[in-house]
């Protein structure tokens, strides 16, 4: 028995927006594989739910009129690998999905839960960054879309406003069409763990293969918060596929990221890690975009 | 922890419709062991880390510990005991831990062959890597995993056969 004061159970995004307002502290819960763990830990012990988790209109990945990939803020992660919209546009989103913890928790966890609950090794973030998502929220006065780097606002901490719930997760066409991307998650075992570091690169190519046109990175781990390292991505704009190029963008990348030393890892070994990560993620999507090496 | 707060749910439980009233904090596996007997679903860490207390729910795995009872209402639920067939016969892939020795303690095995019964189920061939990949939700402290891959092959290898792709 979790040690619970009062679940209120929405039946639908309204139920939920009225939920909120009517129970302001009270914790959205959606799959609980974070916060029922929380609960049974005794930091959030007594605590008021509101559960959204049965409002299966937040289900699912559909594609806009306009091309946009909309996915429902309650798909579980093993759907979202599973998902064919995912699979033929955004593979990596589904790759990253399918690298948390363990089958059990895939069918549980939500995509809406990993980017709310604001961590930074959530396996999910770090590309829905890297590909410029858009956060859906629903409140009492309609719908509010926030780009997912403004909607992180610090360790544990976003952008969700007491009468909103998240209700998608949108990447617009231009974000994913001609990106090949990658992600790689650095951890000590290979299921069941939480990310020391993780990278999630994409890049799209010139239309001979032998340029980059653009490229995006996004760091899980090397801050509070999933974080992009800009200086990367500007450091290989107009640059040839080549090996100096790839060097060059590890090396723009650590001049962004700020680690800390935890109990997983030190400062100098996450810093030592990331460069390697961001080669690897960016030879990879280099390769699967087609790229012409010279 | 305030009074009871009970809720009526409906859900099919080892191809039973069955009706209960259930405390709204109980997690499925607190439902399945306490108010329905089911003891093969085991609880192990209770964090939804060791897998033993795996279920199907809708022909999915899930970690029973980490999950609300009250979410199963109007969903299928298969545990262990719903192998069995109507002469109380064991499944094939329990005889199958049981030909390679897969079991030794036997706390994480429910939740292997729940897993197992998954897997099968898709009818698909798996390599011992990807056998291992799917099963990297339980584990065992016991065999050190050989044993327990051997069995599952082995039944996927013995369905397959019998659905005619050998």
């Amino acid at each position: 028995m979790y040690d619970i004061n009062h679940i209120y159970e929405a039946k639908s995004v309204e139920d939920a927006v009225r939920l909120r307002m009517e129970q302001p502290q009270a914790t959205i819960i959606a799959g609980g594989s974070d916060l029922l763990i929380s609960i049974r830990a005794g930091d959030l012990a007594g605590c008021d739910l509101i559960s959204i988790y049965m409002i299966d209109e937040l289900r699912g990945v559909s594609l806009d009129d306009d091309g946009t990939i909309r996915i429902g803020s309650l798909t579980s992660f093993a759907a979202l690998t599973k998902d064919d919209i995912i699979q033929k546009h955004v593979p990596v989103l589904g790759e990253a999905a399918d690298k948390v913890g363990g089958p059990q928790i895939r069918n549980i966890g939500t995509i809406g839960g990993n980017t709310c609950n604001g961590v930074t090794s959530a396996d999910t973030a770090s590309t829905l960054m890297a590909y410029d998502a858009i956060i859906e929220l629903t409140g009492s006065e309609g719908k509010r879309l926030v780009p997912i780097e403004e909607f992180y606002l610090g360790a544990k901490k976003v952008d969700l406003r007491p009468d909103e719930i998240q209700t998608a997760i949108l990447i617009r066409p231009e974000s994913y069409q001609g990106y090949e991307g990658y992600y790689y998650k650095y951890a000590m075992r290979g299921a069941m763990d939480i990310a020391t570091s993780g990278c999630s690169v994409n890049v799209k190519l010139s239309e001979d293969k032998k340029t980059i046109v653009d490229a995006r990175i996004c760091y899980g781990v090397a801050g509070p918060i999933p974080m992009r390292t800009r200086s990367a991505e500007q450091a290989v704009k107009g640059l040839p596929v080549s090996k100096e190029t790839v060097e060059a963008f590890a090396a723009g990348a650590l001049q962004d990221v700020n680690p800390r030393t935890s109990w997983r890892a030190t400062k100098e070994f996450r810093l030592h890690i990331q460069g390697e990560l961001a080669r690897r993620c960016l030879t990879e999507s280099i390769n699967r975009a087609g790229g012409v090496w010279s | 922890m305030s009074e009871k707060q009970f809720k009526t749910i409906n859900f099919t439980l080892n191809g039973k419709r069955v009706s209960t009233s259930v405390d709204v904090r109980e997690s499925l596996s607190d439902m399945l062991r306490d108010d329905f007997g089911l003891t093969s679903v085991k609880k192990g860490c209770e964090v939804g880390e060791c897998g033993a207390c795996t279920v199907l729910v809708n022909g999915e795995v899930f970690a029973s510990c980490i999950f609300l009872a009250i979410w199963v209402d109007g969903k299928d639920v298969l545990t262990v005991e719903g192998l069995v067939d109507v002469d109380g016969n064991i499944s094939d892939i329990q005889q199958a831990f049981i030909d390679e020795t897969a079991v030794q303690c036997g706390f994480c095995t429910p939740g292997f062959i729940m897993s197992a019964e998954h897997l099968l189920r898709t009818g698909k061939r798996y390599t011992r890597d990807e056998l291992r990949k799917e099963l990297s939700g339980n584990m065992c402290r016991c065999t050190g995993y050989q044993n327990i891959i051997n069995a599952v092959e082995k039944a996927m290898n013995a369905r397959l056969a019998k659905a005619g792709k050998e």
